[in-house]
Order: structure tokens, then C-alpha cells, then sequence
């Protein structure tokens, strides 16, 4: 029934060529070798020539190597009995678990129609001030975590994944070390969130087409977990890997690169993944944070500028702290009217009196006389970096508002921070 | 079958090679043949018997070998009542009617009539047989929501026409035959409610077309005020991402003083889309006290949907803003990102290895977007009323750096220009539209040497600003020093403006013409004080009340008492109280 092919024409890093008819776009077929076997994609039809991008990788493959096309694209297996296992980027059991492989479904599948999405409406606590004050995460978001190399940003991920209140968590790794990858297992299995979970992990020495697997793979998953109405959260990190592994691969294809040598559909290949992040009419949601790393903390570098572009805010990792500038939930305003009155304003102020700290901070190092003003916003500043900014500082949203008032009440007269009177009348303190 | 058809030979990504034999047209529509499904898809290059076709559809599956129909035609979109209040693909697919078909997810190959067809619309008619009639010229109405709908002689007709049938008044549906017309050659033309119109090509069915004078309220006090908008104009608003473009953008699909509002979602966030969709059927217009849903009309491409339908969906966009404006009526098309358009340029550029431009783009993109941004404008018609198409297109520069091509080829044929700074967006002053960059060519609600005067006062803050970060506080003068008090002042009672606050939200054209005149005597007022703490603590105290006062209605008596406090406040420092 399947057609089988010899003789391959070209060789190219992970791409084969081979003449070969009625084959269709993106159909999987077999690749065996002297090597061992391996999976790989249709990418390219042109004149009777097939071009195929070879799972694990073009290294050993001879020229006449067998090549069994397997008339369907790319799927995996989904049922309940996914959670807790570990798969790596072609769906094949990384831990020693049994091989799952009933049920398949495709994967990279079709995007949601706009009209069967509702707003999203519910806040995802996180205990992290600097999340749930200032940029409040919402259910159903597509969130980056921006940063270096070096940051904590696996184990931020992880502490809002354990802290979050989700029924599945799905861990999408990209390059990741191997460390890392068992970092996040023994985690999630110390704090009893595996049995919840399910892990598709692409370590760093793993070929490099599995990496551009695993978004698609973790997403069609989660996917099927958001219809049966689980609220699902998916991890991604890191999405800087998953881009270059698709720079390459354009480059081997021999595509004009557009930008730093990224492919020209850099934006909508990035937007496709994120995209399946949502709030279903009548069933569950899908909630997405991924790392990207910026190489040179470049913000500018293609990666984080088309990301920041598709996402809905991001949130900077920098020097260990989330930066109260550039980080950004474009929901949150979605949410922060139905919390505490007082959480939009306090919000708003301490940031602009944040910003005028930093201000006077470059008057400070130049320098310059202090006036009292400046004396008062140094003093504001320090408060609002150990108490608040600091990524070891852990309580509800409520608390975290009362000691935003107890820090200005400390620092400032109530006209001086511009908040509204009617507030200030209600949560000064001892006013 | 006489159908013209070709067969497959290469796929790649969204383009297809096709062989064929009869003669094809360039920009004509094909559909690729997979299966039962039918991919709608755009010839887009010819060389010898090979053609290159965009498909407006994922391509998964399709074989070489497989067929593709050749259908003649270009790309078009039906025009007639019943648009509005819709949401549409870029393709014009209704959304929720696809959603009831096919579920939650958007099937490919599925494509359902825009207008419906059972639908009844109560017609009347205003033209009597016998009439000579041209392109554009009306034949009857027919009630759309809070519109009187005209039904138009349609626009592809050349020359003059005579009226040899029309029925009477009642009620007919989109495809029956209203009227029957004779041409210049005799022979007869059915008009039914509903015409098609190619999406590339601008509707000219007008009398002639004007000078945009007149300025379009958007109740955002900077763009009012100091970078307004005509009727009939193009702005562009260029900004990092998370600098508030899209915020921008909805206040003004609000509260912008114009009859209709087409928002076109060009490869943008789905969840953008959905909470316009969500929450304009619950929001009154102020003007009608009706839906804001029923002057609105949203297509939408978002970032995950097809990439070639990207670039049809501005244009559908258009030509539906163009229908209306044909009508007597004020458009305002809002598209929401042209970058997501131009880089689906891009990306097939790339595909058909085109030789590539500035960043990868391809060499005709200027042309591309200057076209699109000239179908904006106010037009005479043939009655003598007057009808606009003002498009306001945000940009998404890579990096954030406004000299990538996208934004220079905009700047070069818009006549505002709202530059988004991640500078004013850090820092919360929202909207951040930078008030130092920015420019308008069109006149604005206030008195100009009010504004321009105002704009000297930022422009001598922001000198006082740079050179105190030099010399510090203490080497500055108190004179200069209250200059950029001032300045900082005007910024944050005028500038800035709280988007989610009901009152301090919108303001209307009045009132900012009463409020910015009280700021301008402020501004002008000569003021004293003892040292620059002093300055300081009065203008902290002076923004405050204001922004109090801005959060006040008009007519409330609290509005007066605080404008009489602030008064006061300004007489206690001025030299010549």
C-alpha cells in the first residue's frame, strides 16, 4: 500500500531530496538507513522531486537509503494516560513508560475561529507582587518571559506552574539542558503536579528538526485537554531554540533570510504556536508562558521583537527581578477592575514614582545635589525593590496592595503621589 | 466541462506552480482541487505554460498531479445590505456562520455567501423607469439598522444607462432582480440589492474628489488637539510593540465622530478581535443611543490564519469602506497592523525569489501601501453629498525603529503621523503618542496659536529637561525651572488621559476647546515662587486638582466649583495678582 522509494538525489544538512510521485504537502514517511530509522516530513514539491526534512537528521544517511512514504502528516497519540509521562519531540516515550499509541491526532491543526472565543476573565494568581499587582496574569494569556541567559527563568516558570491553579500542565523543552529537563521533572514530581502533567522534551544533543516538533506537539495536546474543559497551562522554553532550529533549516532550503538570517514568516511561524493560546466559548482554556532568551539582552533581535509583537505582554527577567518597565500584561485590564478598587491606581502610581526614582538615581550617580523631593524618592525606591520587586517575596494580591499604600504613606505627602483624593480619603494610612 | 483547469507541478509552503493550457488571467482566482475541498487561490506571476498561485489556505496534502480550476474572475467581494454588524474573514467569510458550521476550528475550503440570501430587505424605490442613470447613481433604499442602505446602479457599468423596469416598494432579497437597465448598446442589465466589486481596484463612481478640511473628533485630547485627523484623511500610528497602538485604535473605533467604523485585524491578535466583538454589541453609541455594533463592521485576519488572506483582507476592508462612503456616509477604516500586510508581501516575495529590497521586502511595497492609503478620502457624488473614507493604519516597526521600510513608505503618503514611544509608555503616560515626533497636516478643534504655542512650551520643557540632566537641578533657573514644570503640567493634565476612566475617557470637541483655553492662560501666566521645592509642591498640587477636574462632567456643579479652586491656586502665584 505505501510507496516505497530508493535512491535519494541530494543530500543536504537534514534535508533529502528524492524523485517520487503522488506524494502530497507535509505527508510523513520513513526514512531507514544503515543508521537506524528515522521520521521526516515533506517540505517541498517541485517538478517530480520531493524535498524532506529528516527528523533525526541527515548524518549517515546513504543514497540509498528506503523511503516509505506513510500518506498522513505528523500525529500523536492522545489520552488520559499521557499525563504524567514524557515524551521526546517525535512523540516517542523518552521516560520507560509503555508506548502509547492509540487515538492519534494531528498536530499543527487548524486555528480557532475569532467567534468562538470569549474574553478571558479569570486572574491567575501567582503570589509574585510584581505579577499579580503590576502586570496581573490572566487565564487563557500567551505571556513570553523575556531574559539572558544565566536568569532564573526555568525556575520562575516552574513556581507559577506549581502555584497556578490549572488541571493540566504541559512542559514543552527546546534545547533544553539535560539538567534543566530533570530539574523540572523532579520538581514537578516533589511538589505531586506530574501525575497533572505531561513533559515533550527536546534536550540540547537531541536532533535539531525534533525541536521544531515540540511546540506544534505540546499544543495539539493541550489542545484536546482544553476541549474535554481542563483549564491548561503550557511551558514553553525556550522559543529563542525553536527559532533558530527554523533558521536553519530555511538557510539548508536555501530561503532569502529577511532579517539576522530568520526565515521571512519568522512572525507568523512564532504566531501559529502562540496563537493557540485561549478562552473557549463553553469549554476550557489554554494558557501559555515561554521563555525567550535574548542573545545579548538585545530586546531588538528578531526573536523577542516579532514575539512581543504576537504575545499579549511580555514579562523581563532582568538581574533576577521582573522589571517593572517593559514588562507588560495586556490583560490585565481584562481582571484588575474586579479585584480591589484601589489596584489600578496603586499600579499606575507606583510606576510613574518608580520611574521618577530611577531618575533621580542618574542625578544621584552624577553627581548632583539631592534636593528633599529626590531624598523622598530614593527612599521610595529601595522600599519598592526589597519589599516588592524581589522574586523571593510571596503573597496574595491583597497584602501586596496594602503594603504598596504602607510604602507611599511612609515615603510621600497624598498630594504628592497625583492619586485621586477619593482614594487616598479610603487607603491612606492612618489617615 | 468548459471550465479552464491546470494541473499541479509544485508546492511550496502557500504557492503553487500550476501547468496549464488556456489562457489564464493574472490576479485571477483558481481553486485547488484536494479531495472534496476546494482551496480558493490567487494567480499571482505567469511565465510560459507555468503559473504561480498564492493559496489563501493551508496547503497540506495536495499532490502534484492534483487539479486547479481557473475561474476567470478576480478577486471580489459582494456588496449589498446586511454587511454591517458582520464579522468577516479576510476573504468576506461571516465568522459565526462558520463557526456554526464547522466549530470551533476554521475549516479550510469552506467558503459561505457573505450576504445572506434568505434575508428580506424592505425596498423603495426613488428612480422611475425611464431615468438615465450612471454608475453609482441610486436607484432606491432600503433600511440597514440606523441607515437608510442605498441600492446603487452598479458600479462597473459604463456610461449612461435608462431605466426601462424598477418594482415597486416591498420586500425582496439580496439576489432578485430589483431593476432592469438598458445600456448604451441596448442591451438589458439586471441590478438585483446586492453587486460585486474586485477588491484591488478603488470604487470611482463619484463626482469628484476634495481636499480633506474638516477635522474627524476622536475625543483623544492629543490627537485633537495637536495631531488631528480630517475626514477623508490617512494617519499612520507607528510604535514598539506594548506602546499602546492597539488601545489607540479601539478608543477611536468608539468614539470617533464618523457613521461607520470597518475594522480590519490584519494578522493581528485573535483576542483583540474578540473583546471588540464581545463587548461594541453591549456599548451605546453616544450619537445614536443604538449598539455600537450597528455601525460597526469588523474583518479579521488574525496572526494564525492564512497568510495570503492577509493581505485580501485589507482590501475587502477598503472596497466595503468604499461602498459605504458611496452612500453619503463617513467611513473610518481602522487596519490593524499594515506590517502583518507587508510582511505577507514579504513572505511571498520570498517565495516566488523575487530579488529582494530593503529588509527582505519586496521593491514594490512603496507603491503597494501608497495606493492603498490614496483610496482614503472625501468625495462629492453624483447627488452632490459628500461621503469619506479616513484610514488610520498602525505600524509595528521591527525593533521598534521607525527607519524600517514599512514606516518610511507610510509617512511618505499619510497626512498625520502618531508616533507610539516605548519611552512615554514606560513611564504610564498614556496615550504615549509622542508629542515632541509627531505631526499632523490637518487643522485641528482649537485655536492654532493656542497649540502651537503649547507645543513651543513641551518642546522648551524637554531643552530644560536634557540640560538638567547635565547640570543638574541646581544649575538650572528657577525661570527655566518652572518652564519645564509647566511643560511636565501640560503633559499630565492634557496629554495624558485615563482611556479607562467614562469621563475622563472622551472628551469632546467643546470641551477641550474650553479646557485647553483655561490650560493656555495657565501656561501663559507669568508665576513666582521662593525657590524650586516651592515651584514644585504647587504644580504637584496644581496637576492634581486638575486631573480631579478632568474627571468631572461638564455640567456638574463640582466642575465649577474645582475650575474656581484651581483659579485661586493659579492667583496665589501669579506675578500680577
Amino acid at each position: 500500500m505505501h510507496k516505497v522509494y530508493h535512491g535519494i538525489e541530494r543530500i543536504a544538512g537534514n534535508v533529502i531530496t528524492v524523485q517520487a510521485t503522488g506524494v502530497g504537502y507535509r505527508e510523513l514517511a520513513q526514512v531507514s538507513s544503515r543508521q537506524g530509522t528515522s521520521l521526516a516530513q515533506v517540505i517541498r514539491l517541485e517538478g517530480g522531486r520531493v524535498d524532506l526534512q529528516v527528523f533525526a537528521g541527515g548524518r549517515g544517511i546513504a543514497t540509498d537509503a528506503e523511503i516509505r512514504f506513510l500518506g498522513h502528516t505528523m500525529q500523536v497519540p492522545f489520552s488520559q494516560s499521557l499525563l504524567g509521562r514524557v515524551f521526546n519531540g517525535s512523540g516517542q516515550a523518552r521516560d520507560k513508560g509503555p508506548r502509547i499509541s492509540e487515538n492519534l491526532i494531528d498536530i499543527g491543526g487548524p486555528s480557532v475561529n475569532p467567534a468562538k472565543r470569549i474574553i478571558p476573565r479569570h486572574m491567575v494568581r501567582t503570589g509574585i507582587p510584581m505579577i499579580d499587582v503590576f502586570n496581573t496574569l490572566v487565564e487563557s494569556q500567551k505571556l513570553p518571559i523575556f531574559s539572558v541567559a544565566g536568569e532564573p527563568y526555568n525556575p520562575l516558570l516552574a513556581r507559577i506552574a506549581l502555584q497556578a491553579e490549572v488541571d493540566v500542565i504541559i512542559l514543552g523543552g527546546m534545547g533544553l539542558k539535560h539538567d534543566d529537563y530533570l530539574y523540572f521533572r523532579d520538581l514537578l514530581e516533589e511538589n505531586g503536579a506530574l501525575s497533572r502533567s505531561v513533559l515533550f522534551i527536546h534536550t540540547a544533543s537531541d536532533p535539531v528538526v525534533e525541536c521544531l516538533l515540540v511546540p506544534d506537539i505540546a499544543l495539539a495536546v493541550a489542545e484536546r485537554f482544553a476541549l474535554q474543559n481542563q483549564r491548561v497551562l503550557v511551558l514553553l522554553t525556550d522559543m529563542t531554540n525553536f527559532a533558530d532550529a527554523m533558521k536553519e533549516v530555511a538557510i539548508t532550503m536555501e530561503q532569502i533570510p529577511s532579517n539576522r538570517g530568520y526565515p521571512g514568516d519568522l512572525y507568523s511561524q512564532l504566531a501559529a504556536r502562540y496563537e493557540k493560546a485561549v478562552d473557549f466559548d463553553t469549554a476550557g482554556s489554554i494558557t501559555i508562558l515561554a521563555v525567550t532568551t535574548m542573545p545579548g539582552d538585545d530586546v531588538t533581535h528578531p526573536v523577542p521583537d516579532n514575539t512581543g509583537y504576537i504575545t499579549e505582554g511580555q514579562f523581563y527577567l532582568r538581574n533576577g527581578r521582573i522589571e517593572p518597565f517593559g514588562s507588560l500584561s495586556r490583560l490585565k485590564q481584562l481582571v484588575n477592575d474586579k479585584t480591589r478598587e484601589d489596584h489600578r491606581t496603586i499600579m499606575n502610581t507606583m510606576i510613574q514614582l518608580y520611574a521618577s526614582y530611577m531618575e533621580t538615581l542618574e542625578k544621584q550617580s552624577m553627581g548632583f545635589r539631592m534636593s528633599p523631593w529626590d531624598s523622598k524618592l530614593l527612599k521610595y525606591g529601595q522600599r519598592f525593590e526589597n519589599e516588592l520587586m524581589d522574586l523571593k517575596v510571596n503573597i496574595p494580591l491583597e497584602q501586596a496592595l496594602d503594603l504598596c499604600w504602607q510604602i507611599l504613606a511612609d515615603s510621600f505627602d497624598p498630594a504628592e503621589t497625583g492619586i485621586a483624593s477619593k482614594l487616598t480619603h479610603r487607603f491612606w494610612p492612618n489617615h | 466541462m468548459n471550465e479552464k483547469s491546470g494541473t499541479i507541478i509544485g508546492v511550496s509552503g502557500n504557492l503553487l506552480t500550476v501547468e496549464f493550457t488556456k489562457a489564464v488571467v493574472q490576479n485571477e482566482v483558481a481553486y485547488a482541487v484536494t479531495g472534496s475541498r476546494r482551496l480558493k487561490s490567487e494567480v499571482i506571476r505567469i511565465r510560459g505554460t507555468y503559473a504561480d498561485l498564492q493559496v489563501f489556505e493551508d496547503t497540506t496534502g495536495l499532490r502534484e498531479g492534483d487539479r486547479v480550476e481557473f475561474t476567470g474572475e478576480l478577486l471580489a467581494v459582494e456588496l449589498g445590505p446586511g454587511l454591517l454588524t458582520q464579522i468577516f474573514d479576510g476573504l468576506q467569510n461571516p465568522l459565526p456562520q462558520l463557526a456554526e458550521q464547522c466549530g470551533f476550528f476554521l475549516q479550510r475550503g469552506v467558503y459561505l455567501d457573505a450576504l445572506p440570501r434568505d434575508r428580506s430587505w424592505a425596498f423603495t424605490p426613488t428612480a422611475v423607469a425611464g431615468d438615465r442613470v450612471t454608475a453609482g447613481e441610486t436607484l432606491g433604499t432600503v433600511p440597514e439598522g440606523i441607515f437608510q442602505h442605498r441600492i446603487m446602479v452598479p458600479f462597473k457599468l459604463k456610461g449612461a444607462l435608462t431605466v426601462e423596469r424598477i418594482v415597486g416598494p416591498g420586500d425582496y432579497t439580496v439576489g432578485e432582480p430589483i431593476a432592469t437597465l438598458r445600456d448604451a448598446d441596448d442591451e438589458p442589465v439586471q441590478v438585483t440589492l446586492m453587486q460585486r466589486w474586485p477588491v484591488k481596484i478603488p470604487i470611482r463612481a463619484y463626482a469628484e474628489r476634495l481636499r480633506p478640511s474638516e477635522p474627524l473628533v476622536t475625543k483623544v485630547r492629543i490627537v485633537d488637539t495637536f495631531y488631528p485627523v480630517a475626514r477623508g484623511g490617512t494617519y499612520c500610528i507607528p510604535g514598539p510593540f506594548g506602546a499602546g497602538k492597539t488601545v489607540l485604535q479601539q478608543i477611536t473605533s468608539r468614539y470617533a465622530d464618523v457613521d461607520i467604523v470597518i475594522i480590519a485585524a490584519c494578522g493581528e491578535r485573535a483576542g483583540e478581535v474578540v473583546e471588540t466583538l464581545r463587548e461594541f454589541p453591549q456599548l451605546t453609541d453616544p450619537r445614536t443611543g443604538k449598539s455600537l455594533m450597528e455601525r460597526t463592521l469588523i474583518i479579521c485576519n488574525t496572526s494564525s490564519m492564512p497568510v495570503a488572506a492577509r493581505e485580501a483582507s485589507v482590501y475587502t476592508a477598503v472596497t466595503i469602506a468604499e461602498y459605504y462612503r458611496q452612500m453619503g456616509l463617513n467611513v473610518l477604516l481602522l487596519a490593524d497592523s499594515t506590517s502583518r500586510w507587508a510582511q505577507a508581501l514579504r513572505e511571498m516575495s520570498g517565495r516566488l525569489e523575487e530579488i529582494p529590497g530593503e529588509e527582505a521586502f519586496p521593491a514594490y511595497l512603496e507603491s503597494v501601501i501608497a495606493a492603498f492609503y490614496e483610496r482614503g478620502g472625501i468625495v462629492r457624488l453624483k447627488d452632490g453629498s459628500l461621503g469619506s473614507v479616513t484610514i488610520g493604519g498602525t505600524v509595528s516597526p521591527a525593533g521598534g525603529n521607525f527607519e524600517e521600510p514599512v514606516t518610511q513608505s507610510t509617512l511618505k503618503v499619510v497626512g498625520a503621523f502618531h508616533g507610539l514611544s516605548r519611552e512615554r509608555s514606560d513611564q504610564r503616560r498614556f496615550p504615549a503618542i509622542d508629542p515632541l515626533d509627531s505631526w499632523s497636516q490637518y487643522p485641528g478643534v482649537v485655536s492654532a496659536d493656542q497649540v502651537s504655542f503649547a507645543r513651543e512650551m513641551l518642546h522648551a520643557g524637554n531643552d530644560v529637561k536634557q540640560m538638567m540632566k547635565v547640570v543638574g537641578e541646581e544649575g538650572t533657573s528657577i525661570d527655566d525651572f518652572v518652564v519645564f514644570l509647566k511643560s511636565e503640567y501640560l503633559d499630565a493634565v492634557y496629554l495624558q488621559q485615563d482611556a479607562y476612566h467614562d469621563v475622563d475617557g472622551a472628551s469632546s470637541a467643546e470641551r477641550q476647546r474650553y479646557v485647553f483655553d483655561r490650560i493656555h492662560r495657565m501656561l501663559r501666566c507669568k508665576m513666582s515662587f521662593d525657590d524650586k521645592d516651592g515651584a514644585r509642591r504647587f504644580f504637584q498640587r496644581l496637576t492634581q486638582t486638575t486631573r480631579d477636574w478632568n474627571r468631572l462632567e461638564q455640567q456638574s456643579t463640582e466642575f465649577r466649583q474645582i475650575e474656581q479652586q484651581i483659579e485661586q491656586m493659579l492667583a496665589e502665584v501669579s506675578d500680577y495678582a
